[in-house]
């Protein structure tokens, strides 16, 4: 328990190192546009990929489960569309987006801690934490929301192709489904949870790679930590994020 | 000049410097020496805050570095160049990148200025025409001295080398040593080396501090290194054959 209250306690300091920027913000600029071509543009193609199987899957398996027949089969589409609003979108990409870019984060943030580039900024005067980890973060709050609002866009293309290719619903009832009961909050509510999520990952990522020591071995062990723990602080402000604005 | 008081430095209980004082001049070679594991790196990352000691202070010229501000130790900090036991060159970057990167973010230097700096700090170092290699393409003298470049390309008043020759044969140790030498007393550079290596202390010693078991134990000029009374200076001195024939050949009437 105390380990933990330590690590949070050095966690929050950390975040406090980062966003005290003595450097001139013009050196930002750049490298908050090659952050964010790493972590939106790279990742684009695997997220829609990802995405247009995960919404086909949704309605196949919806339209499997649901064999009452008084439940009219527009219901499909809406189920795709709140979850992967509400959940699918934000979450299972949030933990995609851990696994890419935090463990890779961590990775090369702990190759530099041990290979002393991180020290050698530190002798330059530069402050190596807001200048190596507030880009990551920016372009990471940036880039993740847009790629989750393309990711809900790609998985409703991708029920319709399934479920209308696929003989499971006409593409009017899909097409009612998608607009039927549709709550505006949704929208404000993913994107306050892609944010949440983005700074989560990218600052714990960062955390991790900015405090290793040793070798190789420690650096492969902190790229699974880093994953792992940003997946467990997903979960928990998902939950919390529910509870306070739903 | 850098001036050291009294500083100590803990890991786990076990005291890696012990209460060390000491002054380095300025346009000198100044070399910290001691075996392997005596807490030289420690003192000088000390020195420059990479560490924080547990007591004691580093001055640099009249300011306190340790007790300063954030603000201040940044604005000494600017005034550093070091080259690092394991050089620390970006390896994303290549070597024009690498030797530029201090100047991109410390100042407001036009892209024509910069490059012609860095190209003076790569003929300095002897090695003109690698701009655009990548640091893995070179061989490990040619990246000592191109972290030594880089080093120096802000023109900086404090030098600081932990081991630059550990992994060097002997002639690019030497050619290495000289550079540090030439750099130093050309440009009035405060220089602090850390070195076990006996060949740069003859090299290039100048003041001499010899750290053992954390603390200090002896500190002089490299003439007086041979006819010190400390006995466990003369055991490092003569753990190897070579420096046992020379010091027996010193010390002949």
């Amino acid at each position: 328990m105390i380990k933990f209250l330590q690590g949070l306690g050095s966690y929050f300091l950390f975040l406090r190192d980062i966003f005290v920027p003595m450097d001139s913000f013009r050196i930002y600029g750049r490298l908050i546009l090659d952050e964010c071509y790493i972590v939106g543009c790279k990742t684009f193609f695997v997220f829609m990929l990802i995405s247009f199987f995960m919404g086909s899957v949704t309605v196949l398996q919806t339209a499997y489960n649901i064999s009452n027949p008084f439940v009219k089969d527009y219901v499909i589409a809406t189920v795709l569309r709140d979850t992967a609003v509400v959940e699918l979108a934000p979450m299972i990409m949030g933990i995609f987006f851990a696994g890419k870019i935090g463990s890779n984060m961590a990775t090369e943030l702990g190759t530099m801690k041990i290979s002393e580039q991180i020290d050698a900024l530190k002798t330059m005067g530069i402050n190596a934490t807001s200048y190596l980890v507030l880009p990551r973060v920016i372009a990471s709050i940036i880039s993740y929301p847009i790629l989750v609002a393309l990711s809900i866009g790609v998985c409703i293309v991708g029920g319709y192709l399934a479920g209308v290719y696929g003989g499971v619903i006409s593409p009017a009832d899909y097409e009612y489904g998608i607009r039927n009961g549709f709550i505006p909050f949704s929208l404000p509510f993913a994107l306050i949870k892609t944010i949440v999520f983005a700074f989560l990952i990218s600052t714990i990522s960062c955390y991790k790679g900015f405090n290793v020591s040793g070798g190789a071995f420690e650096v492969g062990k902190i790229s699974t930590e880093a994953v792992t723990k940003s997946c467990v602080a997903i979960l928990c402000s998902d939950y919390l994020l529910a509870e306070l604005l739903l | 000049m850098i001036r050291i008081e009294n500083i100590s430095k803990t890991f786990n209980g076990d005291k890696v410097v012990d209460d060390v004082s000491a002054s380095f001049g300025q346009g000198k070679v100044n070399l910290v020496i001691g075996a392997s594991g005596t807490g030289k790196s420690v003192l000088i990352k000390c020195i420059i805050g990479l560490l924080e000691p547990d007591s004691g202070s580093a001055f640099f010229d009249e300011d306190n570095f340790t007790q300063g501000t954030e603000r201040l130790r940044q604005k000494i900090r600017q005034k550093v160049g070091m080259l690092f036991q394991n050089l620390a060159l970006f390896d994303s970057k290549n070597i024009e990148e690498n030797i530029q990167f201090p100047l991109d973010i410390l100042t407001n230097m036009t892209q024509k200025e910069k490059k012609k700096q860095v190209d003076f700090c790569l003929d300095k170092v002897s090695l003109s025409g690698v701009n655009k290699k990548i640091p893995s393409e070179l061989s490990g003298g040619m990246r000592k001295r191109v972290a030594l470049a880089r080093a120096i390309v802000n023109q900086p008043a404090y030098l600081f080398c932990d081991e630059p020759n550990s992994g060097l044969d002997p002639s690019t140790a030497v050619r290495i040593d000289g550079l540090i030498r030439e750099i130093s007393s050309d440009d009035k550079i405060t220089t602090i080396v850390v070195s076990h290596d006996m060949n740069s202390v003859v090299e290039i010693g100048e003041n001499i501090l010899f750290i053992h078991d954390g603390k200090k134990n002896w500190s002089g000029t490299a003439e007086g290194l041979i006819k010190s009374p400390s006995p466990e200076l003369n055991k490092f001195i003569c753990s190897s054959k070579l420096m046992r024939q020379l010091v027996s050949a010193s010390s002949l009437p």
